[in-house]
Parts: C-alpha cells; sequence; structure tokens
C-alpha cells in the first residue's frame, strides 16, 4: 500500500500543530498530577502523537473512533474540545463524561468517540458493533479502532481480526505498537511479534508504518480507508511506535534502559518533523514559536476553565445508570446538520 | 366453541422475535447457529429463511466479540438480540456485558445508552451437567446498568421481548430450558406485557412463596397440595430480577405474615439473600416467622439424574419449609 500525502504549507503547520498541542496539554496534566489535581492513573502519549495525529486526519465528522486508555492523544486529535478534556481530567461536571470518567474514560457522542477503553482488547467488539450498524444501515461511515500491542494478547483481539474480516465491515485497525504492555516487552509476551502478520492470517490486509513519522502515518491510514471505504473489508495498520515516559505515574520504569529511551528520543515524532520542514523551507523557527505561545495559551484557557468547574452534585450520583432515552440517536441524527 | 390453539413457550419465544423482525428494520439477531441450524434450542428455527442472512446473523464461536458487537451496533443505532446458547458460555463475553453494556451509559455521563437485548438459556434440569446448567441470573442482577427478566409463562415469553427492545437500556432475558417445551393456550385477552411489576400468580393469605422461572410451576404444584392442607400460599412470580418489584413483595408479607423465597440459584450470596434482606430491612416486625429459602444446592450442577434432582430445588423441599414455618411443632 501506498498513498501520496499532498503536505502544503498549511496542512503541514496543522499536523506539527497537533502534536505539539498533545505533548503540551500532557506536559500541563503532569504538572497538575503533582500538584495532586489530576488523580487515578494518568497514561501519557509522550512519543506517540504522530500516530493519532496522522491516523486521525483521514477521518470523516461521520466515522466512529474506538479509543485506548491511553487517549489523550486520540481525543484531541478527533477534535475533542480541549476544555471539556481538562475538565474531565479534574473531574468537574464541565468536563467531556461530568468527570465520572476521568483520564482513562474519555467519552464523547458528538465526535463520535467512543471511549476511553481501559479494559485492554475491551474497545475491539465495540468496533466491530459500529462498523456493522453502519454497514447494515447502508451508511458510508466506518469505525477506527485503536489499542496497543498488548491489547494483541487478548482473546477479543483474535476473535474480533476474524469476525470483522469474516462480514468485512469497515474497520480501521490501528495497533499502537510501542513494544511494552506496562513492563513486558513485546517479545516476552507473544510467540510472533509481527502484529501485522497475525492480521494476515485472518485474510485481512495489513501494513506496519513507521508511527515516528506523521507522514508515513497519514499516507498508511489514508490508503487504508480508501480500501475500506470501497468496500474492500477491514484493514491493520501497525503503527510502531515508543511512549517516552513510563506507563503510567507509578512506575519507575525498571524494564528498559535509559540508552533504549534516548535511543527512540532522537526520533521523536515532533523534533523530526519539525526539523524537516525547517529543512524544506516549510516552517520557520519562529514560526515554531509561535505555534507553541499559541498552543500555551490554549492550555491555560482550558486549566482555567477546568479549574473554575463545578462539582457534579451528589445527588446525580445515581444518574444515568439506567437510561430514560438514547441520547446519541437525537445527535447522530442532526449531526450532518450540525457539522 | 373450540379451545384456544395450544403452543408452546419455544414457539412463543420464536414469535416474539419474528414480530419484533416485523415490527422494526433496525432489529436483527445474532448468535451461534440461530440461523442455517435453527438454535440451539430450536427457537429461531425458519427465521433464516423469513428474514435473511443479514439479520439471521450465525456468528464464529467469539461470545466476547458478538456480544460486544451487539453493544457497538446499539449505540451506533440498531436494535439487535444477541443469543447466547447457554447462561454459562454468557461468561466468556462478561467483559462486554459488565464492563461495557452496564457501564458506559453512566461512566459517559449519560451520553450514550445501549439499546441491547441479551437472550440466554438457563437452569438446570435437563442432565447437562455443570457447565450447561447454571443460574447465574441472580448474578448478572447483582449489576447496576442492567435489567434482568425471566419470563415463566407463555404469555410474558411471547410478549416480554417487545417492551424489552423499547427499553434504552441492556435487557438480559432468561429463558429457563426446561420451559421450552411447555404446552398451553395464550390467553386471549393478553396482546402485552410489563417488564417492571412483578405478578401475583396464585393468591393466598397463610404464606407467601417469591421465585421466578421454572421454580414458578414447582412452587404452584407445592401450593395446590398445601390448600389441600388447609394453607393457602401466594406465590409471586418475580418475572424483573433487576430492578426488583419491592412494593409487589412486600405488600404481599405483609399481609400474609410469612414468607419463602424459591430460587434456582446457589444460596450464598444469591438473590434470594437480597430478597430475604429486603424484607428483613422493611417488614421484621410484620413478620410472625423467620424467613426461609430453597435454593439449590452449592455444587456444580451434577450429570446423573437423581443427584441433579437432589441438587435443584423441588416440591417436596418446598411444602417441608412451609409446612415447618406454619405448624412448628409438627
Amino acid at each position: 500500500m501506498s498513498a501520496k500525502v499532498r503536505l502544503d504549507r498549511e496542512r503541514a503547520h496543522d499536523l506539527l500543530r497537533q502534536m505539539i498541542r498533545i505533548r503540551r496539554f500532557e506536559a500541563k496534566c503532569v504538572e497538575l498530577y503533582q500538584a495532586q489535581k489530576i488523580r487515578g492513573y494518568l497514561h501519557l502519549y509522550d512519543g506517540e502523537e504522530a500516530v493519532s495525529v496522522g491516523v486521525v486526519a483521514v477521518l470523516r465528522p461521520e466515522d466512529w473512533l474506538v479509543a485506548t486508555y491511553r487517549e489523550h492523544g486520540q481525543a484531541l486529535a478527533r477534535g475533542i474540545p480541549m476544555r471539556a478534556l481538562m475538565a474531565e481530567m479534574l473531574g468537574k461536571l464541565e468536563g467531556t463524561c461530568r468527570g465520572r470518567g476521568g483520564s482513562m474514560h474519555i467519552f464523547d457522542a458528538r465526535n463520535r468517540f467512543l471511549g476511553g477503553n481501559a479494559i485492554v482488547g475491551g474497545g475491539l467488539p465495540l468496533a466491530v458493533g459500529t462498523a456493522l450498524a453502519d454497514k447494515m444501515a447502508g451508511r458510508p461511515a466506518i469505525t477506527c479502532c485503536f489499542f496497543g500491542e498488548g491489547a494483541v494478547d487478548e482473546g477479543e483481539f483474535h476473535e474480533c481480526m476474524n469476525l470483522a474480516a469474516l462480514w468485512r465491515l469497515p474497520v480501521l485497525f490501528v495497533c499502537e505498537n510501542n513494544l511494552y504492555s506496562m513492563g513486558t516487552p513485546l517479545a516476552i509476551a507473544e510467540a510472533e511479534t509481527d502484529i501485522a502478520k497475525k492480521a494476515r492470517c485472518y485474510r485481512m490486509v495489513s501494513e506496519a508504518v513507521d508511527g515516528m513519522d506523521v507522514v508515513a502515518v497519514e499516507a498508511a491510514a489514508a490508503c487504508a480507508v480508501e480500501r475500506i471505504r470501497a468496500g474492500e473489508g477491514p484493514v491493520l495498520l501497525e503503527c510502531r511506535t515508543y511512549r517516552f515516559r513510563a506507563h503510567s505515574m507509578f512506575d519507575a520504569q525498571l524494564y528498559r534502559t535509559k540508552e533504549e529511551v534516548e535511543a527512540w528520543r532522537a526520533r521523536d515524532p515532533i523534533e523530526r518533523f519539525a526539523r524537516w520542514m525547517t529543512e524544506v523551507g516549510l516552517v520557520h523557527p519562529d514560526e515554531r514559536t509561535a505555534i507553541e505561545a499559541d498552543v500555551d495559551r490554549e492550555i491555560a484557557d482550558a486549566t482555567a476553565f477546568a479549574e473554575a468547574g463545578t462539582l457534579e452534585p451528589v445527588e446525580e450520583l445515581e444518574r444515568f445508570v439506567l437510561m430514560d432515552e438514547v441520547p446519541q440517536e437525537r445527535l447522530l441524527a442532526s449531526a450532518g446538520a450540525a457539522r | 366453541m373450540s379451545a384456544p390453539a395450544t403452543t408452546t413457550y419455544r414457539e412463543c419465544c420464536k414469535q416474539a422475535i419474528r414480530a419484533a423482525l416485523l415490527a422494526d428494520p433496525r432489529v436483527f439477531l445474532m448468535g451461534e447457529d440461530v440461523g442455517r441450524y435453527g438454535g440451539c434450542y430450536a427457537v429461531s428455527k425458519g427465521l433464516l429463511d423469513e428474514f435473511g442472512p443479514e439479520r439471521i446473523r450465525d456468528t464464529p464461536l467469539s461470545e466476547s466479540a458478538f456480544v460486544g458487537a451487539g453493544i457497538g451496533a446499539a449505540i451506533a443505532g440498531m436494535r439487535p438480540i444477541v443469543e447466547i446458547m447457554t447462561v454459562n458460555f454468557s461468561l466468556l463475553a462478561l467483559d462486554q456485558i459488565l464492563n461495557n453494556a452496564a457501564t458506559i451509559p453512566h461512566m459517559s455521563g449519560g451520553q450514550f445508552a445501549i439499546p441491547l437485548v441479551i437472550r440466554m438459556a438457563t437452569g438446570g434440569g435437563r442432565q447437562l451437567a455443570a457447565q450447561h446448567s447454571h443460574s447465574l441470573e441472580g448474578w448478572y442482577a447483582h449489576i447496576p446498568g442492567l435489567k434482568i427478566l425471566t419470563p415463566a409463562t407463555l404469555e410474558d415469553a411471547r410478549f416480554m421481548l417487545a417492551p424489552a427492545l423499547l427499553d434504552p437500556n441492556p435487557v438480559l432475558v432468561f429463558e429457563h430450558v426446561v420451559l421450552y417445551n411447555m404446552e398451553g393456550a395464550l390467553d386471549p385477552k393478553v396482546s402485552s406485557v410489563d417488564i417492571e411489576k412483578a405478578a401475583i400468580r396464585r393468591a393466598g393469605r397463610d404464606v407467601t412463596l417469591v421465585t421466578y422461572g421454572a421454580s414458578l410451576f414447582k412452587a404452584l404444584e407445592a401450593a395446590e397440595v398445601l390448600a389441600q392442607e388447609g394453607i393457602e400460599a401466594e406465590v409471586i412470580d418475580l418475572r424483573v430480577l433487576r430492578p426488583l418489584d419491592e412494593a409487589t413483595i412486600l405488600a404481599s408479607v405483609r399481609r400474609t405474615r410469612r414468607c419463602v423465597i424459591v430460587d434456582e440459584g446457589w444460596r450464598s450470596g444469591s438473590l434470594a439473600a437480597e430478597i430475604g434482606m429486603r424484607i428483613a430491612e422493611q417488614a421484621f416486625y410484620e413478620l410472625d416467622a423467620p424467613l426461609r429459602r430453597v435454593c439449590s444446592a452449592e455444587v456444580p450442577m451434577p450429570y446423573a439424574a437423581h443427584l441433579e434432582q437432589a441438587a435443584l430445588p423441588n416440591r417436596e423441599r418446598i411444602l417441608g419449609t412451609v409446612r415447618a414455618l406454619l405448624r412448628p411443632g409438627s
């Protein structure tokens, strides 16, 4: 598979800006975590930004996105407002999920963002389902499903590879292979470490791509999505990437060497892309500084919004355990018009 | 006037699905062997010919994938009926049922409802032994976010599915395996049922028997025998295990002042325990006798018929329990 990405100046700036936005948003989250304003688990995407930014770029508003618990990047790339995202991190009513989900469980119906799934592999069946519904209803939408290489250990991965391929469902499976499921290296967990190859065993088209290269990711995703939209069934894209920081805030990282981390940092997707843009004259250092300042302003605004946010009244604790309507249908019916 | 035509519980389940498919293009049936084979318990026999493979969808033996796919499809606008062959197999999909179906509406802050129906066979009595015979519906009734239905009568088998599909929540329907062959005539006056209330299947003043599913008929038989002894038992069919219709139970117990709960689940941590505790919390001073339970023996269900029958609640154990309550000296 190969496809060209038309990278004009505006497009390149957008990709760079989005990756910087995710990186700096999470840096702020670390600060807020250390200040104990964000609690629970916090899984950082630092180093993997090119994957979400490259893949989500080829999605349409009507497509579904099923994400992982390391999903801040996926959420921001998808267009979830940073204010609502930060408010969710702080457990506020103004958050995407009224402060009920937190970092690992971001949901946003308006953006067809179906979690924030913190059971590894548990999102894949949902993606099969949304794709099945779209296919049965004759809608042109596809579903993009992110998961880590750890999910490949789960039975749900294999069940869903088979079912999606068997029913030729419009799903783009995106494996964010960062080499470690928490602290366990891929080679310790899997007899066959080539994930793209596993998908081919289910007669699914698959490709591995350099997940540190946003242009390569977008090109591969564009090509995959073209096939899927043409009704040729699901595609798996294995994005080979790396997280620069610990698995969560409670991880001493005894399972990998500093040298290994440094070697991957040399391939930082933001620096690499920015360097290339500078070389070809697409960005001037001053412009990058301006992007960063702009992003910092947005983060400051989102943080202030979240800090000023309110808490859901305890009286509403049991609200939405049982629903009295199907709220997403109203939204889905009017989505085309709203956009 | 000719007698009304008889039908079976199985046929009622099938006609319910057929009516749902005819009524709403968003409805489809998905599960293992539901299409070409006609369903493990022959519930969906013939539906593939009538509705085609898109809407009568055979699945691989991938409970987690197809239950999760039902959840995703429900979120994205369909009204799936997912069939799981047997309650024990549903444990392979427990991640999807508990961590997704029961959780996403609340965890998402009310952004997504999951209008999904999952049907499965439950219960013992057909010598299918310990991996096909358990009654885990009480276990599912522990989970907030689910509705749990246990149709016991022909009318409930025929008419519970429609309101279940209209409900915006995941609804689990437990069909007891020994009921599929039950024959009878549908009450011509009934064309719909609710999925909220327990039903008093027999009125009585001396003791309340609270039960559901196939145990209903054991309780009704026991009540017949007791009536000949001068003991009038009121028999409550719970119908809905979650949310529990506490009001009907409490009102009955306040009248009869005695209660025996008949539950095919294991006793420890059971639905019977929950019902007993609610009565104790709210009607303790109105009781004339201790609360009692008749549950399954706390063993994996054995194959041999005599052992299986010994493990299940039966009429004699219900009778013995009630007699001991009413005639403590005898």
